[in-house]
């Protein structure tokens, strides 16, 4: 039996994603790897002893001893405005992992693959994407990413890059760019039937968001003919920080 | 961590809350009901939703659902905490209790598999749902339970992690030997009390 023990995790640089999300690099000596679409724990201490922790997805492929994982910073939270705002290069914390064994990909995993986030749900999808591209697999992926308007969009550059065999479909909820043919709104079916696979291809499909997006998505996924047996979910909530 | 130095966070402070001694090690509370689970929701209809018992013997109970809402009801006020570390207290519902769906079972089984509407499956020992410790619920805070929530009915045993009160339930099996569920064999701890911080496998 594998034991998951807290390991120290030092800093060794971020990224801005957004006005409100960083990506976070850590070195943790000892990682055992991971794979796509797996969390971790972590937790921090303050001076006094007082500590919390928080599950945050990895948002990179194995990578020896280090992690990256992007944050977005919850209003009035505990934990996620110290990890975007105040930690600095050389400060740790202690990341206890690679937690969950069901909503992740395999790199030799050939079939198509259907991603659906909505907002920060994109963080363990793009893991897959890195994971893919990284191994060099042909397996076929589409990407639809729901979000509230293109200054929301995690990862925006390495998306828009070409990588062949993902095709990425942007949703914008709220503002779009001028000239977009689609309209803001929430995510539809016909989002859906373009931006994903016929359901004859049995892909299979991982959906990421808040609880009311994955909701909707899971249902206009089996409203299009996919199997319930194919469909992953993962939930993100703003809760509690 | 006895004997060992902590790592700490510089400049993490943290918010410090009372709840007295009602939060296990390594959680937080939360007001909102945060939604977790594997796949789609199923809806299942209570016309077509039925409950059903099955003993190391073969034998089978079965509930419909006016059968199962004429049982004696119970409404527990309850404090439950998720493996992903938020916790909510003083939760209400309303539901049967165990004792009464097992009252006239004929069983010396040890161990519970309990399954769900979708395929779920999460096991226990079968004591951990006798003498009032576990329901089989369907109203939430006075009101129908939500299907994202596990409605019609889900299990409610909030002594262990929350991912045990199964959603969607469909039906529980009586079985000599214990075997692991859907989380169970996915990582995550085989009996899961937040009190011991069973979180994964190993722990």
């Amino acid at each position: 039996m594998r034991r998951l023990v807290w390991r120290a995790a030092e800093l060794v640089g971020s990224t801005p994603e957004t006005a409100t999300a960083r990506t976070l690099r850590f070195r943790v000596p000892g990682w055992p790897g991971h794979l796509a679409g797996q969390h971790v724990d972590v937790r921090l201490t303050a001076e006094d002893g007082y500590s919390t922790q928080r599950s945050y997805s990895l948002a990179g492929p194995a990578d020896g001893e280090y992690v990256e994982l992007t944050v977005e910073s919850v209003p009035d939270g505990e934990v996620s405005p110290y990890l975007t705002e105040i930690m600095e290069a050389g400060d740790q914390v202690e990341i206890r992992g690679p937690v969950g064994g069901w909503f992740v990909w395999r790199a030799e995993n050939e079939r198509p693959v259907l991603l659906v986030a909505g907002g920060s749900g994109i963080v363990p999808l793009m893991a897959m994407i890195r994971t893919r591209r990284q191994a060099g697999s042909r397996a076929p992926f589409r990407l639809v990413y729901s979000l509230r308007g293109p200054d929301w969009a995690y990862y925006a550059d390495e998306l828009r890059r070409p990588d062949p065999g993902l095709d990425v479909s942007f949703l914008y909820t709220r503002t779009v760019p001028e000239g977009a043919s689609r309209p803001a709104g929430r995510i539809m079916l016909a989002d859906l039937a373009e931006g994903g696979w016929p359901a004859g291809h049995g892909p299979d499909c991982f959906v990421c968001g808040p609880t009311g997006f994955v909701e909707a998505a899971a249902d206009l996924l089996l409203a299009l003919g996919h199997a319930s047996e194919r469909i992953r979910t993962e939930r993100f909530g703003p809760t509690g920080g | 961590m006895g004997g060992f130095v902590s790592i700490i966070s510089r400049g993490f402070h943290g918010r410090r809350r009372d709840e007295g001694d009602r939060l296990p090690p390594g959680q937080y509370l939360v007001e909102d009901f945060p939604v977790l689970s594997a796949g789609p929701t199923p809806r299942v209809p209570p016309e077509r939703w039925e409950f059903a018992i099955d003993t190391e013997a073969g034998v089978t109970h079965r509930w419909t659902w006016p059968e199962f809402l004429a049982l004696p009801q119970e409404t527990p006020t309850v404090d439950i905490h998720c493996v992903t570390e938020w916790s909510k207290l003083d939760t209400s519902w309303e539901g049967v209790s165990l004792d009464t769906l097992l009252e006239n079972v004929d069983t010396a089984a040890d161990y519970a598999l309990v399954h769900s509407y979708g395929g779920y499956t999460t096991n226990l020992p079968l004591e951990d749902l006798l003498d009032g410790k576990a329901w089989i619920v369907h109203r939430f805070g006075g009101e129908e339970l939500q299907p994202q929530h596990g409605g019609p009915a889900r299990l409610l045993v909030p002594h262990l992690y929350f991912w045990k009160s199964a959603k969607w339930v469909r039906g529980i099996r009586l079985l000599d030997d214990d075997r692991p569920g859907f989380w169970e064999t996915a990582g995550y701890h085989n009996y899961g009390d937040p009190w011991r911080e069973q979180r994964y496998e190993g722990d």
